[in-house]
């Protein structure tokens, strides 16, 4: 059974179709991305799945629950985790103290027993520490640990937001433009994280990515979207090859 | 240069992260239990004024610098924890429970008022707020029976387990009561920012966005923050009208609320230790100032808004100058000393920010 359904969505601004009928499933275990041109509709997805907006018609379901009943808040207690186009951090918080916020829907304790710092809470925090080293010791972070938001570069604001992403111990992460704005080196070395996040944590990715390289080295499976409609799926061979996406890219007659 | 070692997880959530802290704290802590040894008893007051102030600071500080809600109404909170904490003493209950249910009676009225405040951001909030601070003016009135109206109230002695305190008489104990309190609230504050709820705060502070993708209910997280500093303000308001002695309707203005914001701002927002700087300045700046203008022109001058006129350059002059405020200073002047000689001039520059995600919804 797909992790992630998809079936007929409907989303519309005003006049603006931003998500047409659109139909996807994603399995356990894959890689899918998620292509198009700009204004396509590729983030707007994203957006539904977060439960940011709300279709006009349609179902997402996730692991067989219904994903339209949740609020946007509930989403990440089923374990979908995000990250956003132009990272959206605490800038006036530390790379660990992000990471941490990441650990928020496992924590267990209450209000009062925070005011206090009861015994449990120090437990607590001791453990969410372990499981956010983990996902240092994976990203490399360490240089940055200590380190505020406001005053880190543009790269590793990106890793840290994927680490926080990674932190809240997700089964479905959803990838929005990791690799935009990255260098040639921080790009290669996304494309490795990407591919190890699949192989040592089983997460299942669903990525919307312009970077094509990037794209056709990770993913199993590749969506083209255009004005929010589906222009073609398949492996990225497949996709890249189709004549409808080459259209939407290039204009009509550029082959 | 100090260095710190770390060898394990709990190094980071310890109250002190070293020796070093932990050395300077105790004898700050030690020196405030002497102080009453020190200093004559008109300066203790004096600093008893400062430590309330404090509290108070503390409480808008956690909603302000901590959850990033602006709050122009919180004399209005004081002005509940006051009445609240005199009504329930004089319905029988004695202060070593009328104190305490005082401050959790104005965090839960705190909290409730949250609720529509919860869709406004920013200067929006802040406007909203400053409806309160002049509601809170009339509903005491208006609630004459209970809150004594236009003429106000005296609070009684304090008796906790038969020890008798009051302000005039007592000064020694009511400064210890304080003193008391104070430590509480900073330790309170203190376990909020190494726990999830804390970071919770800073999550909706920084990017709302984001902390609900991250599962953080952003109007439950208001509702706390709103609840949480309105206790804290509660109690100071109850110091505050055991040291004034007498307190009607005018006591609690609009006035006070700006005072308490301007003081966070200058001591440096997002700080325990900024609510305590902004404090000294707040309580010690009239005495300063009168000393000043006696010693300049001689006794017997008036000058009208002479005060609110120095305040507001103290705070443009901040705004301008050093956005951190006073702790953001300290902090730079012993980055310098720390580092010496290798700290750089534009080491605490802000980096630009980038592109910030549409608001949704």
């Amino acid at each position: 059974m797909s992790l992630l359904k998809i079936k007929d969505a409907t989303l519309k601004f005003g006049g603006v179709v931003a998500v047409d009928d659109l139909s996807l499933s994603v399995e356990e275990g894959e890689i899918y991305a998620i292509v198009g041109p700009n204004g396509a509709g590729k983030s707007t997805v994203f957006n539904l799945i977060s439960r940011f907006y709300q279709p006009f018609s349609g179902s997402i379901s996730f692991d067989g629950q219904n994903l339209l009943d949740r609020s946007a808040d509930q989403v990440a207690d089923l374990g979908i985790a995000r990250t956003f186009q132009n990272i959206e951090l605490f800038d006036h918080a530390t790379v660990l103290q992000n990471l941490l916020v990441g650990r928020h829907r496992h924590r267990k304790t209450s209000m009062v027993e925070e005011l206090f710092f009861a015994p449990r809470v120090r437990r607590e925090e001791l453990a969410h520490r372990e499981a956010v080293e983990e996902i240092i010791d994976f990203l490399d972070l360490q240089p940055y640990r200590d380190k505020m938001i406001a005053g880190l570069p543009y790269g590793v604001r990106k890793v840290v937001e994927l680490g926080r992403a990674l932190a809240s111990g997700p089964s479905l992460l959803l990838l929005d433009e990791p690799a935009s704005g990255l260098s040639v080196e921080e790009t290669q070395d996304m494309r490795w994280w990407i591919d190890d996040i699949r192989k040592q944590m089983g997460i299942t990715v669903l990525m919307v990515e312009h970077d094509m390289g990037l794209v056709s080295s990770v993913s199993d499976r590749v969506l083209a979207l255009a004005d929010g409609a589906k222009l073609a799926e398949g492996t990225p061979a497949q996709v890249q090859a189709d004549p409808a996406v080459i259209e939407a890219y290039l204009g009509a007659g550029a082959v | 240069m100090r260095i710190q070692f770390k060898t394990s997880y709990n190094d980071d959530i310890r109250l002190f992260p070293d020796r070093w802290t932990l050395g300077v704290y105790t004898t700050l802590l030690v020196m405030a239990f002497a102080l009453p040894l020190l200093i004559g008893e008109f300066y203790l007051g004096e600093v008893t004024n400062v430590l309330i102030w404090a509290i108070a600071g503390l409480g808008l500080m956690l909603l302000t610098g901590q959850a990033g809600q602006v709050s122009l109404g919180h004399a209005a909170f004081l002005a509940i924890g006051c009445y609240t904490n005199t009504i329930l003493i004089e319905a029988g209950l004695s202060f070593i429970l009328a104190f305490p249910l005082a401050g959790v009676i104005t965090g839960m009225v705190g909290a409730i008022i949250a609720i529509p405040a919860l869709r406004l951001h920013g200067i929006y909030l802040a406007i909203a707020t400053i409806a309160l601070s002049i509601l809170a003016d009339d509903i005491i009135v208006l609630l004459d029976p209970w809150t004594g109206g236009v003429s106000g109230k005296f609070p009684d002695m304090i008796t906790i387990f038969g020890l008798e305190i009051e302000r005039w008489s007592m000064p020694t104990r009511f400064y210890y009561l304080v003193l008391l309190v104070t430590i509480l609230c900073t330790l309170f504050y203190r376990n909020l920012l190494r726990s999830p709820l804390g970071r919770a705060f800073a999550a909706v502070r920084d990017s709302e966005v984001s902390a609900t993708a991250m599962g953080v209910h952003i109007a439950r997280t208001k509702t706390k923050a709103f609840g949480l500093s309105c206790m804290i303000t509660g109690w100071a308001g109850a110091l505050m009208g055991y040291y004034a002695g007498a307190f009607n309707n005018e006591t609690f203005s609009l006035v006070i609320s700006i005072t308490l914001l301007m003081m966070i701002v200058i001591g440096g927002l997002g700080s325990i230790h900024g609510a305590f700087f902004g404090a000294v300045v707040v309580a010690f700046l009239p005495q300063v100032l009168s000393i000043l203008k006696g010693a300049v022109l001689g006794g017997g001058v008036a000058i009208p808004g002479l005060e609110t006129g120095v305040f507001g350059m103290i705070l443009i002059l901040f705004i301008l100058f050093e956005p951190m405020g006073i702790y953001g200073r300290w902090l730079k002047i012993r980055t310098w000393f720390e580092l010496f000689p290798f700290a750089r001039k534009d080491m605490f520059r802000r980096q630009k920010s980038y592109l910030k995600t549409e608001r949704l919804r």
